[in-house]
């Protein structure tokens, strides 16, 4: 009874796997269910065996009359077939899945997402760039992943797919989200110094928002630099440490008024903001630090992951802010 | 009887420094490995404990639940203690030690086919270490033991001075290898035929046999990279139009069936505990010894399964899990044969033995989900996530590492012919054993959640697993230590261990404790097989 | 330590049974380590074979900048040396000690001859600016295939190792040179010699698959 109820529970997918985001994460967790069970009842027989054995077994005295057998045939060879029996049963099924996934669906939306260290960089068909890796519901999408310097690999848990995406020559996956929402991008592959920094998100929306992000994103390079600035500034969550209408502090100074003006460091230097202290600032946080504020900062640093049009608007947005 | 009281044995027939480091005789050289690799596995085990501790906590903000420096700092941590722990303390440490110590015990020889590469694999051993702990030095390695390529290319650390120390210590495998397979061949005592060789013999011949055939080819790749890295020949770099995937075959190539020179000789090690603590004749020997050979053979063929996301391509991918499958079965039947083993025997739970069952305890569950996954789809998942992690630390901790222990307290008496404490022996497996468990199944857990390895920092939903992992890696060091003292203190004052402390039937035991210098005063004449307990 | 013991005539240690069966083992020893060496150029061989599918036309023109009459020599040369190789074995197992010291001196001067002509061709490419991978001079040389550095990756890698192996067994060669000399050989105790011997001639053999793999590739 127990046995079926965990039986049941592991079908489910619910054992310790992420969030189930795409029919292939249910193939896949299916599988995994069955894997599960039959190696449950492995390790009891197993363990359970070994463990009866031992306590029923245990050694009396030392004159204990032990049975002599060397083998027994008939056994042998119903232990060897049996997991040979299971092995190709659960490798045909994983066959099945594999092809599934290996087979690129016809008319997908195509995403070409680059690695590099450390961050990763979805490119739409109409020329829009970001950092999130936003697409829309129940449609199949096509990830076409490479890499600017070293091996990363794209891992969506929720998906149960990934890829690496190796420098000089293109890799693919593919999926179709089932669920609304949020997921977390991992790299899988070491690559470095922030291998384990380099996530990002996956989004889900409905056909209507995508679309509408979709002409949005495209809009923003023929908008005046300041407020381009700005929707960089909220994409880039900036503003959850920097307040920009008011002087409180969040965890990071705030930048209302503080254009023109002086600053003192924690080593008592005094410098002006300006456009190459705020550009040090964003790209290397650790440089120059305001007084009062600890060291190291806890401003993760954008070096290499912020285009120079990037920083002039954000610059010029910062500039705006009176 | 014939014990150390009468006069010269291998230890004290001469004295000094000097004698040990030019040393010709196996036994000694068994030693010096003993005590060399124990050394790196202590530096190896700090370096894990450093990573578990990084890994208690969520660094939220850059001070907050960090232990060391910084993600370069974890990496070059992360990448010695791969590197030390698989290159220095588990591929030498069963064949190295206990196989160069009881190889040619067991078989009735006087020593090994040639004593003298025997000494300088050693000193191939130290030349690597050496050059691998100067890169300390330098500019530390942080590429993870794999070397993969183009990284290995770019990182500015000194891989090249550390892959030479790994093309060392492969010399270093392959003379421990070849010796071995020569000396099985040709030095078995009269009546030894190979139907007769201890099946810790059998284990020991198929690792020598990979160890010959694959290691050559990590020496090749790794000269390789080294070349890459120096002159830029380009066969591994992209920009250069080679293939960075390439690396991956040829290392893993080598690699995979590496994996098998690091379990198949602690089968060889289980096989021996089970039947000399039961008091049982092995059960199917003949299928232990060719499910040996056969895991050898097959192991050459498997090593695209650690590949199954790199881009090859589905076919190969198919083939390699059907391919892998099969391993699964020569396993199988080991552990069916092992349990056997125990039905209808006398079982005595000294410490080897509790070793013993400890490994098939954590040997089955590294075996399941090593076949999970070997399922193409699955592994998708799971791939270098902590489910692996976990995974290869059950086989190669759980199976190889619970095997050298419970081989240590095993032949503890015969190597220094001492005895030690017992009941602190237990106490070091109760905590090693209950460690390992509360330190690795969490990370299977995290595996399946999603939690890539080789992170310094993670998101928060993975903390609470971590931490339970972190406190297990302390039961573990605990363990280890009370192991260490036991044994320390086994040496110094430990009783006079007698010929055959536990009844055993293989022909080391019928030799003094510590064995003369030609191992036996009579050269043995063998009429019966390794297990005879009748 | 181990303590040697004359049967035979023959120097014996302790631990095998008669000179024959320590010869027999030993044999086996040097065929196991040449397994390791056929099997590390293996690896060169693989990489060469994946390459040389991917960049056909590539490999044809790196094997054009090589003089193949060179190349040619030098396996002529080889082939003589894996002969008095030979025949130093033989001397040695008819007791003609004399002999076996020249047939050693004549495999040795080949050895040096080979290491020579390679010597000059690799200083004319160096001349050339043909260097391996990316430091090839691409200025001077004018490669029709922009990654051509790759064929000199292999050629410099895979004729490197095999000179480096060359220049080993001259080394062996030439110990075992002064060991005939001393007069330490004879029809009952060779072995070094023949280890040394089986060593060329895999080193030759390899030489004669590299030779058409580089030179001949156009």
């Amino acid at each position: 009874m127990t046995l079926w109820m965990l039986m049941n529970q592991a079908m489910a997918g619910t054992s310790f796997m992420p969030e189930q985001g795409t029919d292939i994460a249910k193939q896949v967790d299916n599988l995994y269910g069955f894997l599960l069970v039959v190696s449950f009842i492995s390790c009891a027989i197993l363990i359970g065996g070994m463990i009866y054995f031992a306590v029923k077994y245990k050694r009396k005295s030392q004159n204990d009359k032990t049975a002599y057998i060397t083998h027994d045939t008939r056994l042998e060879i119903l232990w060897s077939v049996i997991p040979l029996v299971i092995f190709l049963f659960v490798f045909a099924w994983g066959w099945i899945i594999y092809h599934d996934m290996r087979t690129m669906p016809k008319d997908a939306l195509e995403i070409h997402v680059t690695g590099k260290q450390w961050a990763w960089a979805a490119e739409y068909k109409n020329g829009v760039r970001s950092v999130d890796v936003v697409v829309p519901v129940n449609k199949d999408v096509k990830i076409i992943l490479t890499s600017e310097d070293v091996i990363h690999s794209f891992f969506v848990p929720s998906f149960r797919i990934k890829q690496d995406a190796v420098p000089g020559r293109y890799t693919a996956l593919w999926f179709r989200a089932e669920k609304l929402g949020e997921f977390h991008v991992f790299c899988a592959e070491f690559c470095g110094t922030s291998h384990s920094a380099m996530m990002t998100r996956l989004r889900v929306v409905s056909q209507e928002d995508f679309d509408k992000w979709l002409t949005e994103e495209s809009e923003v390079g023929s908008l005046p630099l300041a407020q381009r600035g700005a929707k960089i500034f909220q994409t880039r969550a900036c503003a959850s440490c920097h307040n920009v209408d008011n002087p409180a502090v969040k965890i990071g100074p705030s930048l209302y008024q503080k254009w023109g003006h002086e600053e003192e460091m924690d080593d008592g230097k005094k410098v002006n903001v300006d456009e190459n202290y705020v550009r040090e600032s964003i790209l290397e946080p650790q440089a120059k630090i305001v007084k009062g504020y600890p060291r190291p900062s806890p401003m993760p640093a954008f070096q290499g992951q912020l285009s120079e049009s990037e920083l002039t608007a954000l610059i010029e947005y910062i500039k705006g802010l009176k | 009887m014939g014990h150390a009281s009468s006069g010269k044995n291998y230890l004290n027939e001469h004295s000094g420094l000097w004698s040990w480091l030019t040393t010709l005789d196996h036994k000694r050289i068994g030693i010096m490995y003993f005590v060399t690799v124990m050394f790196f596995f202590l530096v190896g085990g700090i370096m894990a404990l450093l990573l578990r501790a990084e890994l208690f906590a969520v660094n939220t903000t850059a001070n907050v639940g960090q232990v060391l420096a910084n993600g370069d700092v974890y990496n070059q941590v992360l990448t010695y203690h791969g590197a030390i722990m698989v290159f220095m303390v588990i591929v030498p440490g069963i064949p190295a030690i206990l196989g160069n110590f009881f190889l040619p015990l067991q078989i009735g020889a006087k020593d090994v086919a040639f004593p003298r590469l025997n000494l300088a694999s050693w000193y191939c051993l130290m030349a690597g270490a050496i050059l691998a702990f100067a890169t300390f030095f330098t500019s530390k390695i942080d590429t993870g033991w794999t070397f993969y390529t183009p990284y290995s290319i770019r990182t500015g650390s000194s891989v090249v001075m550390m892959v030479v120390a790994v093309f060392i210590m492969g010399m270093s495998s392959i003379l421990t290898g070849l010796n071995f397979i020569v000396t099985v061949h040709k030095l078995r005592c009269p009546g030894m035929s190979m139907y007769r060789i201890p099946l810790f013999v059998w284990a020991l011949y198929s690792t020598a046999i990979i160890q010959v055939l694959a290691t050559p080819i990590l020496a090749i790749t790794l000269l390789l990279l080294a070349m890459e890295r120096v002159f830029g020949i380009g066969i591994f770099d992209p920009k250069l139009g080679g293939d960075p995937v390439l690396f991956q075959h040829f290392f893993w190539f080598y690699s995979h069936p590496a994996v098998y020179i690091m379990i198949l000789p602690a089968m060889g090690v289980i096989s021996e505990l089970l039947t000399t603590y039961s008091k049982k004749t092995i059960f199917g020997y003949t299928a232990i010894a060719y499910s040996s050979l056969g895991i050898a053979a097959v192991s050459f063929f498997v090593w695209g399964h650690h590949m199954f996301v790199s881009g090859q391509s589905e076919v190969a991918g198919i083939l390699f899990s059907f391919i892998t499958m099969l391993v699964g079965v020569p396993t199988a039947i080991k552990m069916f044969n092992w349990l056997a083993t125990l039905y209808k025997g006398s079982i005595e739970f000294t410490a080897p033995m509790l070793y013993a069952l400890g490994f098939l305890f954590l040997f089955a569950i590294g075996g399941v989900t090593g076949i999970m996954l070997a399922v193409v789809p699955v592994d998708v998942h799971f791939h270098d996530t902590y489910f692996v992690v976990a995974h290869f630390h059950y086989v190669m901790v759980g199976g190889t590492l619970m095997a050298i222990m419970g081989g240590f307290y095993h032949w503890f008496p015969k190597m220094f012919g001492k005895m030690y404490n017992q009941t602190s022996a237990i106490w070091s497996w109760v905590f090693i054993f209950i460690g390992f468990n509360v330190t690795f199944f969490p990370q299977f857990i995290l595996g399946a959640k999603g939690m890539p390895r080789r992170y310094f920092n993670y998101v928060v939903e993975f903390e609470q697993l971590n931490r339970i992992s972190t406190v297990g890696s302390w039961l573990i060091a605990i363990g280890f230590i009370i192991a260490l003292i036991t044994m320390v203190r086994g040496v110094l004052s430990g009783a006079q261990a007698p010929m055959n402390p536990w009844g055993s039937k293989t022909l080391e035991w019928t030799t003094s404790s510590p064995p003369p210098h030609d191992n036996f005063i009579h050269e043995p004449v063998v009429t019966a097989g390794p297990y005879e307990y009748k | 330590m181990s303590t040697n013991r004359l049967v035979n005539g023959v120097q014996v240690a302790s631990h095998f049974k008669d000179e024959k069966h320590q010869y027999s083992s030993n044999k086996e020893g040097i065929w196991l380590f040449m397994a390791t060496e056929i099997l590390m150029f293996g690896g060169l061989f693989v990489g060469y074979t994946i390459y040389h599918t991917m960049y056909p036309e590539m490999f044809a023109e790196g094997a054009k900048y090589l003089d193949w009459k060179l190349g040619f020599i030098n396996t002529l040369v080889l082939i003589l040396s894996s002969f008095t190789m030979a025949l130093g074995i033989y001397f040695n197992q008819i007791n003609q000690s004399k002999k076996a010291t020249m047939a050693l001196a004549a495999t040795i001067l080949c050895g040096a001859i080979f290491m020579c002509i390679k010597y000059f061709e690799y200083t004319h490419k160096f001349h050339l600016g043909i260097y391996p991978g990316k430091m090839l001079d691409i200025a001077k040389v004018h490669p029709e295939h922009a990654n051509l550095g790759l064929y000199f990756g292999f050629y410099y890698c895979m004729s490197g190792l095999h000179g480096i192996h060359v220049l080993i067994g001259m080394g062996l060669i030439t110990w075992c040179l002064i060991r005939n000399i001393k007069g330490e050989f004879n029809s009952k105790y060779y072995t070094p010699v023949e280890g040394v011997g089986i060593f060329w001639h895999i080193i030759d053999l390899i030489w004669i698959f590299l030779f058409p793999l580089l030179y001949l590739v156009g």
